[in-house]
């Protein structure tokens, strides 16, 4: 396929936008040629945004006027839990299908206050309940890498659009590893901001405790530059934090004062050894650029899966209680198999008598899980490991394993139920398909994660492939 | 046999701020077109997400103080999951093992003592209007009310009479007002009662395996009603050898009886967990002491200072009763009246004058002289006074602003026709 505007960085396509060498416009209409070509078989999009291209006039005149705004005139797509004021958002899910919300995500207007266009709405896991983007109620999402393999999830839409060169950027939201992991699997660039960094106001609540919006971009400049925007202090969101959003923009540490922590538990006894390989070499790169990498002892991320299955079980069957079958259109009976799965797990876990037993358990180890990474992160500054246990899965891999998820997220729900901040920059390949190296940072240490990224992808060419579509 | 009734309340009131409890729609609903004070957060729309409204928990809070309770300075919001139509998100917010305020109590007149579980902090629901559309019946749903802070005043089974009872909710009734933070207007709904109500063997201290809940009632004379019958009811049942039903009941005024609505044989299962959208709460011994210090004179401390001047309890209570009587009193006072006489006056105040001050004052005068005294001669007393009781003196520094009265009723001694506001400016001067 022939290189095509919508290939572009968000930094490549605001440089091109501000030297006039194309316009807002030309931009739009080339993310919308190749999802028109490329859509019906990757299936990332679930909506698109009718009045992209005259939301695209109007930036190229604020553009001539001189205008200049973060993401003035560049196209994103936004996962389909984000509400978008007059723009179908379902959170892939019959449940919601045809709903039209009555006002915009905190993070999609400070996106479009940006200069942003709205370019659609990507597909997911139907609630975000999942990380294969396969449990999706409209169909899955396929991985550009090739169409035979899952893009992982649940922000899988997201990553697979960016990978397949659809748009310059997405967003997407993760609760334990939807934005790390399906960017692990389609070799792009997810970035996770501490919980509470980014609000959470109009993000359709999965569970309300780890849900954190970031973005999935082709390089680290990008996701640093995308998350600055989506991030800092929201009224709206008694959970996010007074933190200014400038501290992600902060130049991080030079290397060579950089500690990094690699937890011998996260090289699970079952992985290949070509990826446990990747990690290590990835490991011996951030050493060539002058960090220190020791070998750390992290809990065994098995506990971890125990913890999130309860206290994410529990707060999905309290969220998704609204959709009573009084409005939206639709009644209970729409939700798909893994949604009641998960509500009526949820729903035993805080019942009368198992509440201590579960989710009052689970809210301590959750306690222990912070304190272990508490504990390592006063000898390193920065942890890294692989993100997914191995390279995609084959199509229909997520069919009746109603603990899919949790198996392929191991290594990120410990970071995210700690509320870490973390990221997935691609690290190689095993049979031709994208491996994702993980960078966790304590919380509000994005910029560290952000730099030490930076450093490592600038000095590798991994995130340079682009699957041959 | 005879019995015993056992009776406790749970009492609803809806706090008069500004804007609902979790988001900025107003909070005064009553008579508003249906539906137009709502937003994505009290609709319960996807991704909205709920902001504590600050002045209603310092409301509550300072509730809790006023009943004498303790305040618990780590709380939190929790969820209490259940169905029905008027619940947009599925989920109450209210608060489970964590309430604001703890372990208070409130004092009978005749001394006994009732102690107050909790007050704690909620949101209301919406409202189902039953309707003919079309000519076809519909439930329609109003959500104005959706999100209203709502404060739970729940006692401890202690009562065994209605005019306890009764004496008791008109105390809650009176101290909102004081405090001003609702309009406690059972008519429409900003003041709720539940009754609790189980009935024993006199004699047996054991609390009985059964109680009925008796809801939506709107006057305190209807709840005495509804107690009486309620109590008659479930006697008759023990005496023909059958257990009353654990259930929630009604009280229709047309006829004076409770009617049964459900059925609540097994605790309903509300599935509570910390609500994850709002942080827990830390408050400071500093803060709580500075709300404690903010209350005003109550209807206790007024019946205590009415009382030490020589005022008859039942009268004293009449004018505490309510914040406008005792407004009133105060200004009669400020007047020139002396405490027996301003009491006199506000509890005879001929009903076409009822809500004119002036008018009042006017008519008052003419039925009586004001008294005077000599300000050289007062300031002389006071130091006397105060010379005289120096451990009440340190009492009011730490505080107890309550000792001033004693002083006070130290200097009517000799000067019975003492106007009280300006020897009370006076001590508090005098004292520091």
């Amino acid at each position: 396929m022939t290189k095509s505007l919508s290939d572009l960085t968000i930094f490549a396509a605001r440089t091109g936008l501000t030297s006039r060498a194309f316009s807002s416009f030309d931009l739009v209409t080339a993310c919308l040629d190749r999802i028109k070509q490329l859509n019906p078989e990757f299936h990332a999009f679930l909506a698109l945004n009718d009045s992209a291209l005259t939301e695209a006039k109007a930036a190229d005149l604020k553009i001539s006027a001189g205008e200049d705004l973060p993401l003035l005139g560049v196209p994103i797509a936004v996962k389909d839990n984000f509400l978008t004021q007059g723009i179908v958002t379902t959170a892939a899910s019959k449940v919601l299908d045809n709903y039209l919300p009555q006002y915009d995500a905190t993070v999609v207007k400070k996106m479009k206050n940006a200069g942003a266009i709205v370019l659609g709405k990507t597909n997911m896991d139907a609630w975000a309940h999942g990380s294969s983007t396969e449990t999706s109620d409209f169909g899955p999402t396929l991985n550009p890498w090739n169409s035979n393999y899952l893009p992982g999830g649940s922000s899988g839409g997201s990553a697979s659009a960016v990978a397949a060169g659809m748009c310059p950027a997405a967003i997407g939201s993760e609760t334990a590893g939807s934005i790390r992991q399906p960017a692990a699997w389609c070799g792009v660039t997810g970035f996770k901001p501490t919980y509470g960094r980014a609000s959470r106001y109009g993000v359709i609540a999965m569970a309300s405790s780890t849900d954190s919006p970031g973005p999935i971009t082709k390089t680290v400049a990008d996701a640093r530059l995308l998350a600055g925007v989506l991030a800092g202090p929201d009224p709206l969101d008694a959970t996010s934090s007074p933190r200014p959003a400038e501290e992600i923009l902060a130049p991080g540490p030079d290397l060579k004062h950089l500690k990094i922590g690699l937890p011998a538990s996260y090289l699970l006894p079952q992985m290949r050894s070509d990826v446990k390989q990747l990690i290590l070499d990835a490991a011996l790169q951030f050493e060539k650029l002058g960090a220190t990498v020791t070998e750390i002892s992290l809990l065994d991320p098995k506990y971890s899966i125990g913890v999130y299955t309860i206290i994410q079980r529990s707060e999905v069957s309290s969220n998704l209680a609204r959709f009573d079958g009084i409005r939206y259109g639709h009644d209970r009976s729409a939700f798909g198999p893994e949604a009641k799965r998960r509500i009526m797990l949820g729903t035993f876990a805080l019942s009368s008598g198992y509440y201590d037993r579960y989710y009052h358990k689970a809210e301590q180890v959750r306690t222990l899980v912070i304190r272990d990474f508490a504990r390592a992160f006063t000898d390193v500054d920065l942890i890294i490991g692989p993100t997914s246990p191995g390279p995609a899965l084959p199509v229909g891999a997520s069919l009746n394993q109603p603990m899919f998820g949790e198996m392929e997220d191991i290594l990120v729900e410990p970071s995210s139920i700690a509320g870490l901040t973390g990221i997935n920059v691609p690290c190689g390949f095993v049979d031709s398909l994208p491996i994702g190296l993980q960078i966790i940072g304590p919380q509000f240490g994005e910029a560290v994660v952000l730099s030490a990224a930076a450093a490592y992808q600038n000095s590798t060419p991994w995130h340079e492939h682009v699957p041959v579509l | 046999m005879s019995w015993q009734m056992v009776l406790g309340f749970e009492v609803h009131v809806e706090l008069a701020t500004a804007s609902k409890m979790f988001c900025g729609c107003p909070a005064d609903h009553f008579g508003k077109p249906p539906n137009s004070q709502t937003c994505p957060v009290c609709l319960g729309l996807p991704g909205a997400l709920p902001v504590p409204n600050a002045k209603a928990i310092e409301w509550c809070i300072k509730l809790g103080l006023a009943l004498d309770c303790r305040v618990n300075l780590f709380s939190k919001f929790d969820r209490k999951n259940y169905f029905y139509p008027d619940l947009p998100k599925g989920y109450q917010i209210s608060q489970y093992d964590l309430p604001f305020c703890h372990h208070g109590q409130v004092v009978l007149s005749n001394g006994k003592t009732i102690r107050i579980t909790r007050v704690h902090m909620e949101e209301d629901t919406g409202k189902l209007q039953h309707a003919t559309v079309d000519g076809k019946k519909v439930s329609l749903i109003d959500f104005n009310r959706s999100g209203v802070p709502l404060v739970e005043i729940v006692t401890e089974p202690d009562f065994d009479n209605t005019a306890d009872a009764i004496e008791y909710l008109k105390e809650i009734h009176s101290l909102v007002r004081f405090l001003g933070i609702s309009s406690a207007d059972m008519e429409k709904g900003t003041m709720r009662l539940e009754a609790n109500i189980s009935v024993r063997p006199s004699g047996q201290t054991a609390l009985p395996d059964y109680k009925v809940e008796v809801k939506n009632v709107n006057s305190f004379r209807f709840i005495k009603k509804a107690i009486e019958f309620e109590v008659a009811r479930q006697i008759k049942l023990l005496e023909s050898g059958t257990r009353p039903l654990q259930e929630t009941r009604g009280f229709s005024e047309s006829r004076g009886e409770t009617v049964s609505q459900r059925t609540k044989e097994e605790a309903k299962d509300y599935r509570y967990f910390p609500e994850p959208d709002i942080p827990p709460f830390r408050f400071t011994q500093t803060q709580v002491g500075d709300w404690q210090k903010q209350l005003p004179l109550l209807p206790a401390g007024i019946r205590a200072e009415l009382i030490s001047r020589g005022i008859l309890p039942a009268k004293a209570a009449q004018v505490a009763s309510d914040p406008g009587r005792y407004h009133m009193f105060t200004k009669l006072t400020q007047s020139g009246f002396d405490t027996v006489k301003a009491v006199d006056i506000i509890n005879n105040i001929p009903p076409d004058i009822s809500n004119d001050l002036d008018k009042i004052i006017i008519w008052a005068k003419s039925k009586s002289a004001t008294g005077t005294t000599n300000p050289a001669q007062l300031r002389v007393l006071a130091q006397k006074v105060i010379a005289a009781n120096p451990k009440v003196i340190t009492d009011i520094k730490s505080g107890k602003t309550q000792a001033l009265f004693f002083l006070i009723g130290q200097m009517r001694r000799e000067f019975p026709d003492l106007d009280v506001p300006s020897a009370q400016s006076l001590l508090k001067d005098l004292v520091g």
